[in-house]
């Protein structure tokens, strides 16, 4: 198929001696919701840092494999890890917003990147961004205070807005609720929803009602393996493995 | 003597430990109950109380005795009517009469029959001390075995004597502390009840030197520290300015770029240069710094001194960089790792989110780092006594001679002068200054540090 955005062929993860992942392939469709699911420590959020060399952080992580991204190889020396960086914005498991203002939170990108000639520009995109965030409304009146005075679930979506600042084309996000209620969680979902339009999305979550309600595609991931991969509708009510039966019935996990 | 009555306690409390060991098992078996507390507890416990009160015995002896003799010596002398007597020097001749008798021939009637008192009273203090301690670790010993039933909570009362142990010894270094403090304040008061703290704070004229003995002529002694101060200040602006920068790209070298195995062998080499005696710090900048700075200012055709505030400073910064280094790196390194995570994921390079990210979210710890390091520049004493120089210059050129408030303590304190003269008193006064900067700065800097970490924890 043509609009395949990410194609994982085979991946393989160290940490030191230990091997994390096992032959990861995987094929992510443009302007798809994936869901990465499986019992903790099976290695989603590691497959997740893959995608946006996330991995090169942790001295010991040896990543080995094929991920190419738009056709284009991503695991390689050569790799333009910042420019593939600033087309793949990540969503934390914990909110971190910069002890910055809202407003450089959101400009910060930006204007690293150098998108912007003017302060109206940036204003415009930061605007633009915290509206696609749903947080504008909530804090357009207090854009200079602390990003980290909001609360969780205000947090998480400047930490989703500052994400969309620099107009990416995916967005990964590792359990973006675990730390919010379930309002919050709820406008979250919502707002992936509304991002599905525009961006490629791969999110880890641990909550299959969430996996089943924002997804299209869901990936089971169990022991490094991936186990299976499909329609999230299939995967929910049919799924082929006994394994993935078990995880989403509850029997493991 | 004193030597035989540690060895007597040292037995003391063995034989008390082993004693009140085999007593608690006896009784504990006699009343065919199970003791409270491990037998161990009960021998501690009578050991307690056999050592503390002999400790006591010990210490007033050893403080008091011979105070104590001297008075009474002194007292039952026989002064001759009309001769003068020096009590110190007198004292001294008894002691070497008494101690050695030899010293004996040609001395007076008075001095050889003062000294053979001197003699026995020590004999008898010596045989009271140690029965004193004998008796007093028996009595410790028995009041204790009175308490050793088996239903007495030996345990409790062992952790508690040895809760009061810890705070005794807490208490000891608080109450030096407030001893040293008080004393600076008296001191200072005697000093400005001659001078005016007015003068003192802020006229420029340092010119202590005032006549010490009656006859002799000098000037009248002046004295405003504004040149010291001064001095003190350019000095440590030129320390900070080779530590700062110095300090603070190691730090982000040592916690952003370098690999595990060179962070975990630099810091503990860097740590090294705050170990390295001052004094050493001290003539290295007067023997190899101060003349390159010499050559350096007529080369740029500046008259220099050869020792200067630019040679003292310098080498005080070098030692001052490992403050600097080592704490920043500590702070750098607890700015999360989230937020590096979350800048390098929007795309910034590393350069980047070190300066827009991390910096900021450390500075207020950078500069905690910063003050703790000035106030350990203001107060460091070697390396400007040897290098800066003793001249009060009132100057903001680097290349002069200045000095600093730490530099004329010294020299107030220097020669054998009495503490009744404003210019040795003039110590004290600059001690207090000292004192109340450093001491300013460091709870600044301590509450930013603290502050800063809270907000991460
Ligand atoms: N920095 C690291 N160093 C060493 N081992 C690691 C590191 N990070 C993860 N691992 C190991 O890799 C495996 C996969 O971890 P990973 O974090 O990817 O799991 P996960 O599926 O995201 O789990 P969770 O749902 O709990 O977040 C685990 O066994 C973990 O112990
Ligand atoms: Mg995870």
């Amino acid at each position: 198929m043509s609009n395949s955005k990410i194609l994982a062929n085979g991946v393989d993860v160290y940490y030191g001696s230990k091997q994390a992942l096992f032959g990861i392939s995987m094929d992510i469709k443009e302007k798809e919701v994936t869901a990465l699911i499986g019992p903790s420590g099976c290695g989603k959020s590691t497959f997740l840092r893959c995608i946006n060399r996330m991995n090169d952080l942790i001295e010991i992580c040896k990543v080995s494999g094929s991920i190419k991204v738009d056709n284009e190889e991503i695991i390689s020396e050569k790799t333009d890890v910042v420019s593939l960086r600033s087309k793949i914005g990540m969503v934390f498991q914990k909110p971190n917003p910069f002890p910055k203002s809202i407003f450089d939170n959101v400009a910060y990108g930006p204007t690293i990147h150098g998108l912007v000639d003017s302060k109206n520009d940036l204003e415009e995109i930061v605007h633009s961004s915290l509206k696609k965030a749903g947080l504008f409304d909530e804090v357009k009146d207090r854009l200079n205070e602390p990003g980290t005075s909001l609360s969780g679930g205000q947090q998480q979506r400047l930490c989703i807005a500052r994400a969309i600042a620099v107009n990416p084309e995916i967005i990964l996000m590792d359990e973006p609720c675990s730390a919010l209620d379930p309002i919050a969680t709820a406008i979250i979902e919502e707002l992936i929803d509304d991002l599905r339009l525009n961006y490629t999305i791969i999110i880890v979550t641990h909550s299959m009602q969430q996996a089943a309600r924002v997804s299209q595609k869901t990936c089971f991931f169990h022991l490094g393996e991936l186990i299976e991969t499909g329609e999230t509708n299939k995967i929910f009510t049919n799924p082929d493995n006994t394994k993935t039966q078990d995880y989403i019935t509850g029997r493991f996990g | 003597m004193f030597f035989w009555s540690l060895v007597l306690i040292a037995v003391g409390i063995f034989s008390s430990f082993i004693y009140g060991r085999s007593r608690i098992k006896l009784n504990s078996k006699k009343q065919g109950t199970k003791s409270k507390s491990l037998p161990n507890y009960y021998a501690q416990y009578v050991l307690m109380w056999c050592l503390f009160p002999a400790l006591i015995v010990y210490f007033s002896w050893a403080i008091f005795q011979e105070q104590i003799i001297q008075n009474i010596v002194i007292s039952n002398f026989e002064f001759i009517e009309g001769a003068v007597y020096n009590e110190g020097l007198l004292l001294a001749e008894i002691r070497n009469v008494a101690n050695n008798p030899s010293f004996a021939d040609g001395k007076s009637i008075e001095i050889i029959n003062a000294a053979s008192h001197y003699s026995s009273l020590r004999q008898i203090s010596q045989i009271s001390f140690y029965t004193s301690i004998i008796i007093i670790m028996l009595l410790g010993a028995l009041y204790a075995s009175q308490k050793l039933k088996p239903e007495f909570h030996a345990q409790h009362t062992i952790e508690k004597y040895i809760q009061y142990i810890l705070i005794f010894c807490s208490s000891v270094a608080i109450f030096t502390t407030i001893g040293i403090v008080f004393s600076l304040i008296f001191e200072s008061l005697r000093f400005f009840a001659e001078v005016s703290i007015f003068e003192f704070l802020f006229s420029t004229e340092w010119y202590p030197f005032i006549p010490i003995r009656e006859g002799q002529t000098a000037a009248e002694g002046s004295f405003g520290a504004v040149p010291i101060f001064a001095g003190t200040f350019l000095v440590m602006v030129v320390a900070m300015c080779v530590a700062a920068p110095l300090g603070l790209l190691t730090a982000i070298y040592l916690a952003e770029y370098a690999s595990p195995r060179v962070r975990k062998t630099v810091k503990p080499l860097l740590e090294i240069l705050a170990g390295i005696p001052t004094i050493v710090y001290g003539f290295f900048a007067f023997v190899s710094v101060a003349p390159f700075v010499k050559a350096f200012g007529q080369s740029i055709g500046i008259d220099a001194s050869p020792t200067s505030a630019l040679a003292a400073g310098m080498v005080m910064g070098v030692m001052i960089i490992p403050f600097i280094s080592s704490l920043s790196d500590d702070v750098i390194n607890s700015v999360p790792q989230s937020l590096r995570e979350a800048s390098l994921g929007i795309g910034a390079n590393k350069a980047e989110t070190i300066k827009k990210v991390i910096l900021p979210a450390a500075l207020p710890g950078i500069v905690g780092a910063f003050l703790l390091a000035i106030s350990r520049a203001i107060g460091e004493t070697m390396i400007v006594v040897v290098a800066a120089g003793t001249a009060p210059n009132l100057t903001g050129n680097p290349f002069e001679n200045v000095t600093t408030v730490t530099v004329q303590i010294v020299v107030a304190l220097i020669g054998d002068q009495e503490f009744d003269n404003p210019r040795t008193l003039s110590a004290f006064a600059l001690g207090l200054v000292l004192f109340v900067i450093t001491l300013f700065l460091n709870i600044i800097a301590l509450q930013i540090v603290k502050r800063y970490r809270e907000r991460y924890e």
